[in-house]
């Protein structure tokens, strides 16, 4: 490993926004009446229901458990009874089931575990079965479950494990607050991490507009034989592929994943609730989020438990002084936006952000200068202008012979072209195309 | 001897001697057509649509004439076409029904709610960004991918809403495939009075998003009395097609939300800003 981080190709420099909220403190949420957790809140198997209306339950409490390797529990995440197996607007837009807890207010804690507090003599798979049944989902963004990454399948060996601590996103800053304010539980997290993996090192990459975080994790990387690796400011830092590429020089091929060149991703929230579940029995019903946007009257980091209604969040940071012209779940390149206030907060929502009127550009898109911007900064190399030629023209085929497929939707080319055409929607559209078409194909 | 001389003969010679040959070519390796399946092709309307499931009118006709195919099959040709084919090549045309487009929604700009929609013009890219731009779940978009995919223009967009012009569809079917959220269905043509709703969800919540909703009163179900009329399908009331009521329901179920309409009456506009 070089002292000095490579830089990937291509990627974008946009106003970062984040001194909006990057030195406001993680604050506790106070308790609400009620939580209406989403199901399915990770990639795979949807879990299978375990409470029926009216029942009570414990903070902590089992809500639905796992159903398959795929799929993670989920736990309640206050004390009360299930008023109702609902409906909510998912992060999608698109209704999905929920679980709604009214709280009895006395918030009591009723863990299905006990800690493990000797976790560095403790079993590996013992440790990485409770990561499983504490419902922990990658929670910077995807929500892949964690303890399928740390499971390589025959055959395939790990040899780093890299956290990320990149925070590229614009806007965001829960994990810098985290890593600054609970360096130790970050750290020992990846400790853990290691330990399950069979390794004797992991590296924690950090973007260096960050330096309080990079020093306040150092202090205590030390003790745990953990580097933490300063990396270029430039979007998409954070993602997967590019992050790989920083740290180590290996490229994944497209369509692999990165167990295929040997390594395991994680988000540093992940690493922190990995700690929680480990050392403290706690299953993942709360994360940090960063409620920010200018007209917030004050934007900031909240301890939000799973289930909290996004309009609450908003009540949390003051309210608003104007009227918003969007409201986005994630950061302003990869969040989605929202049209309802009913959506709640999950394991992977890092973000709620509202964009005033005059931010956000109502454009028509133009036709393509042919400048080239796109091709410049997309991260991935592939060609965004003539791919959205393809999908405008309703070539899908030919969309995915230019590799569409490849595309990590982090939003550079649209952000870089002049003429403000859709890039990044069409590939979406392109890729839910293919998709069903190989479906189809069976 | 002049030049020109020499090259009207050379040219001459070559021209008879390739002449010959494609001659000897044609004789040889004749393609035997049959003359059937270009007169059938001709019967056919020749849009292509690929309604029949075949790839094309060319493709088709051949299957009609080789009999693995029938001519109803067609869904664009009408009684009189199929029976032109039918007598044509001296086999029996089966009676089909004809059945149109549908599209169950009418929540139209005025009567639902929206958010602001700023990117690509199509129904199914829209959808992909929090399910499209509507209130509803599960209403039309608007931004007419169906009209785009229907090759007989019987499709337009009003008011960001699809309504289907009953009397240019065919039935090719073009349409179905192409709506994100499933809306459009095919139903009889003879069946004139239809609900235009399509959402699942409790009445309350449906008419929280859309004034023209269906909310399951029943009071068509009521009207139509002993008849068989409607169907009862969790909070939405949908017509029976086995037995479709004529547009006089309309006027006796007296719908609260005017989801429930004559077809030919709502493609004409009639209903717009009728509702309670």
């Amino acid at each position: 490993m070089s002292d000095k981080p490579r830089k990937f190709k291509g990627g974008v420099h946009p106003n970062d926004s984040k001194a909006l909220s990057s030195r406001k403190a993680i604050k506790e949420a106070p308790l609400f009446d009620s939580y209406k957790v989403i199901m399915h809140q990770n990639i795979g198997a949807p879990p299978e229901l375990v409470v029926k209306k009216g029942d009570t339950v414990k903070k902590g409490g089992l809500l639905a458990k796992a159903g398959g390797f795929m799929s993670v529990p989920l736990h309640a995440p206050t004390s009360g009874t299930i008023k109702a197996i609902d409906k909510v607007p998912g992060p999608t837009g698109i209704s999905v089931p929920c679980i709604e807890i009214t709280s009895d207010g006395e918030d009591e804690w009723g863990s299905p575990f006990e800690p493990i507090s000797d976790w560095q003599t403790a079993d590996p798979a013992e440790l990485k079965q409770r990561i499983w049944d504490a419902g922990i989902v990658g929670m910077g963004g995807a929500g892949f479950p964690v303890h399928v990454k740390l499971s390589p399948p025959e055959g395939k060996t790990i040899d780093t494990l890299i956290i990320n601590g990149a925070e590229c996103e614009p806007y965001l800053t829960a994990d810098h607050r985290l890593m600054l304010e609970q360096a130790e539980e970050v750290v020992l997290g990846v400790a853990i991490l290691v330990r399950i993996l069979g390794l004797k090192t992991g590296v924690i990459g950090v973007e260096n507009n960050k330096p309080d975080a990079i020093e306040a994790l150092n202090k205590v990387a030390g003790k745990y034989n953990i580097t933490v690796q300063s990396l270029p400011v430039n979007y998409p830092q954070g993602a997967e592929r590019q992050l790989i590429y920083s740290i180590t020089g290996r490229e994944v091929p497209v369509g692999k994943l990165p167990m295929d060149v040997n390594c395991v991703v994680q988000n540093v929230a992940t690493a922190a609730a990995v700690t929680e579940a480990v050392l403290k029995g706690q299953p993942s019903i709360e994360r940090v989020t960063t409620v920010t946007g200018k007209p917030l009257v004050d934007p900031g980091n909240w301890k939000l438990r799973i289930g909290t209604p996004i309009s609450k969040t908003i009540e949390l940071a003051g309210g608003i002084t104007e009227q918003p012209a969007k409201l986005l779940l994630g950061g302003p390149m990869m969040g989605i936006a929202q049209s309802s206030l009913d959506v709640t907060v999950m394991k992977n929502t890092s973000g709620v952000l509202l964009i005033a009127q005059d931010e956000v550009s109502q454009y028509t898109s133009e036709p393509c200068i042919r400048c080239g911007r796109c091709v410049d900064c997309c991260p991935m190399q592939i060609l965004p202008a003539t791919i959205s030629q393809a999908v405008e023209n309703k070539r899908f085929d030919w969309a995915e012979k230019l590799n569409v497929m490849a595309c990590i939707e982090c939003g550079s080319c649209s952000y870089s072209c002049p003429s403000h055409r859709p890039l990044n929607q069409q590939f979406k559209r392109a890729k839910v195309e293919i998709r069903a078409g190989l479906r189809k194909k069976g | 001897m002049s030049i020109a001389v020499i090259a009207i003969i050379a040219v001459g010679v070559l021209g008879a001697l390739l002449g010959i040959i494609i001659g000897i070519v044609a004789k040889v390796f004749a393609v035997e057509t049959d003359e059937r399946i270009e007169r059938v092709g001709e019967l056919l309307p020749g849009a292509n649509c690929g309604g029949c499931g075949y790839a094309g009118c060319a493709d088709f006709a051949k299957s009609v004439v080789s009999e693995t195919a029938t001519p109803d099959q067609c869904p664009v040709c009408s009684k009189e076409d199929v029976q032109a084919i039918a007598d044509y090549l001296g086999i029996v045309a089966e009676e089909k029904e004809k059945k149109v487009a549908l599209v169950r929604c009418s929540g139209d700009i005025p009567n639902t709610v929206r958010s602001l929609y700023n990117g690509v013009r199509d129904c199914r890219s829209a959808v992909l960004v929090a399910g499209g731009a509507k209130g509803c779940d599960y209403g039309c978009l608007g931004f007419g991918s169906c009209a785009e995919a229907c090759p007989f223009g019987a499709i337009e967009i009003r008011k960001g809403l699809a309504v289907v012009h009953k009397e240019l569809c065919v039935g090719c079917e073009n349409c179905v495939a192409a709506c994100p959220k499933e809306l459009i269905v095919m139903v009889p043509e003879a069946a004139t009075t239809h609900v235009y709703c399509n959402s699942p969800e409790k009445g309350a919540a449906k008419r929280k998003v859309c004034k023209t909703a269906c909310i399951a009163c029943r009071k068509c179900v009521k009207a139509s009395g002993e008849e068989d009329h409607m169907e009862i399908d969790g909070f939405l009331i949908r017509t029976n097609y086995e037995n479709a009521p004529g547009p006089e329901l309309v006027e006796a179920a007296g719908c609260p939300t005017t989801a429930l309409r004559v077809d030919t009456l709502h493609a004409e506009g009639a209903y717009e800003g009728v509702t309670k």
